[in-house]
């Protein structure tokens, strides 16, 4: 029994000296910032050097030049930088599906949120592409039915933002309903089959765009990093100066 | 035999008393101990600065400036935790040349405690983020995401303790619902919980069996959707739990200039922040405790 109580008076010792009770008193919130005024840590600045060396070999060499500041916030429903995207995607991709299947891609769809830099005014190089497209996504072309082409109208309709499209035009009523909608400047035939070009992220599900996957599955996937798509165009270009247009627009009250 | 049962007890209840009264008196100084925690989110693979002649962030970030900078609030306090909310992944070429590798290297090499998961860490899939976790000495929380049927199993835990000074910290780590922003073939067999009842449990276990003084949640929910108010978020979460003291958020690369004070379920103040994102600012939140003093029933001044 003494062993016992003994054992009893260790383990409220134990417990009691172990948990002392705080109490908060004072709590000081604030952000740092992170710039040229601190000082670079030399082990670590000498730890990236070599796998920035490599990677900076391959990328900085220039490609082309951007006549502006390029951002996906420049515009309400369409933007430069986006229209660029969705064009180049149409233009680059089209000879190889063509090539594969006989048939043109009608429409390129991205997302918004896809876009994940600003392009600076300026030189552009293979890094300006990994910037605005770091993911290794491919493009990926689906068929679309009359229904999911209807989907896929009022998703940008609901949705109201700068999705980047290409072949594609819609108007909206200041209520958001759709006021016109063109396929490469025709009027849309529900019952055609047009081929939708994206990016196998939102293929697979990203952002919410299920209208792109067919009862079937079919898509072709090209095998075609976008990144890589947009290091080949800025090759094919001199100068970056896409604008902001009419393809995706809300009509306003008069 | 009844009898010995009793003097046991009473024998028990009084040495209780005695050191409560020890206690008190050994612990009596009352000097204010102080817990620095400091935190990064949506990092993005953004480990050089960026360059004096970028068109936003002219000159600002870099992981070996914020190295110098911990180092610095290390020395003058050493009670200091460095947390990241997740996203660590994505967003410069290094990613794609090394997978993370780099990213996680120079994290520990920051001395990182602990982080948790965002949908981009997910990128190049549950393997490739279970490949690179060998390069990470520090470890990975989240208590939402059930990884039984993953590859992650048993590597990535609900919550974490530490003691500093004496204090009890408990982190928990919260992620976002991954279908609709992850493919699948990325995530695999992963399972998104819903947060609130997690962090309702997390902050029970952590603040009644763990006996923690602070609760802190590392989330990648984002801090809040203006226009979809109803999906969680870190506001929204701080509303509807109790007992968590801090929430450190991510996601959707909210810059706060200073932490947000908001109302939990219970009217007491929990501090909600988010630093953006690509490293270009680090959070810092201190936590000034006393030792056996009764609680102020006003709570904290909070100084924001």
């Amino acid at each position: 029994m003494k062993i016992k109580l003994l054992f009893l008076f260790a383990a409220v010792l134990l417990t009691t000296s172990c948990k002392q009770e705080h109490s908060t008193t004072k709590i000081e919130g604030k952000r740092l910032d992170i710039n040229d005024s601190l000082e670079t840590n030399p082990d670590i600045e000498a730890y990236i050097k070599p796998y920035r060396e490599r990677v900076n070999r391959d990328l900085d060499s220039t490609l082309a030049y951007a006549a502006e500041t390029y951002t996906k916030n420049d515009g309400e429903y369409n933007t430069a930088i986006g229209n660029f995207m969705a064009d180049a995607v149409l233009e680059l991709s089209n000879p190889i599906f063509n090539s594969r299947t006989g048939n043109n891609i009608n429409i390129v769809l991205l997302n918004h949120g896809g876009i994940r830099s600003i392009i600076s005014k300026g030189n552009i190089t293979s890094r300006t592409a990994y910037e605005v497209m770091p993911f290794d996504n491919v493009v990926v072309v689906t068929p679309l039915k009359g229904q999911q082409t209807k989907d896929l109208l009022s998703f940008l309709a609901s949705r109201r933002r700068a999705h980047p499209i290409s072949g594609l035009k819609l108007s909206l009523n200041p209520d958001f309903s759709i006021n016109e909608a063109l396929i490469n400047n025709t009027e849309i035939d529900y019952d055609k089959t047009y081929y939708v070009a994206t990016s196998d992220y939102l293929y697979n599900g990203g952002d919410s765009m299920s209208f792109l996957r067919s009862e079937d599955g079919t898509h072709y996937d090209l095998e075609y990093k976008i990144r890589n798509l947009l290091i080949d165009y800025f090759k094919k270009i001199d100068t970056l100066q896409p604008t902001i247009d009419d393809r995706f627009i809300q009509l306003k009250d008069n | 035999m009844k009898r010995r049962t009793f003097i046991q007890q009473t024998t028990a209840a009084g040495t209780l008393i005695g050191l409560g009264g020890l206690t008190l008196s050994s612990f009596s100084s009352q000097t204010a101990k102080r817990i620095t925690i400091l935190h990064t989110n949506d990092v993005h693979s953004h480990i050089d600065p960026f360059g004096p002649n970028d068109g936003r962030n002219a000159n600002k970030g870099g992981v070996a400036r914020r190295a110098s900078l911990v180092e610095s609030i290390r020395k003058d306090n050493p009670n200091t935790l460095l947390l990241d909310a997740g996203d660590i992944f994505q967003g410069t070429p290094y990613f794609n040349y090394y997978g993370g590798e780099l990213e996680f290297k120079l994290m520990s090499m920051l001395k990182y405690d602990l982080a948790t998961i965002g949908n981009h860490d997910f990128d190049n899939g549950i393997d490739g983020l279970y490949a690179q976790l060998p390069n990470a000495n520090f470890d990975f929380v989240s208590a939402n995401y059930d990884f039984t049927n993953t590859v992650l199993d048993t590597h990535v835990k609900p919550y974490k303790t530490f003691l500093k000074d004496g204090v009890k910290i408990g982190v928990f780590g919260l992620g976002i619902e991954l279908d609709g922003l992850v493919g699948k073939k990325h995530y695999k067999e992963t399972v998104y919980n819903y947060p609130v009842e997690i962090a309702q449990d997390m902050s029970r276990i952590l603040k009644e069996d763990e006996q923690c003084d602070l609760v802190i949640c590392l989330s990648h929910l984002g801090y809040y959707y203006k226009k979809n108010p109803d999906k969680i978020s870190d506001l929204i979460l701080a509303r509807q739990t109790k007992d968590i003291d801090l929430i450190i958020g991510g996601h959707t690369h909210t810059f706060l200039p200073k932490p947000t004070v908001e109302k939990n379920s219970e009217g007491k103040n929990v501090l909600v922040n988010q630093v953006g994102c690509y490293g270009l600012y680090l959070g810092q939140v201190d936590f000034y405790l006393e030792t056996g003093k009764e609680k102020k029933a006003e709570g904290a001044t909070i100084i924001v």
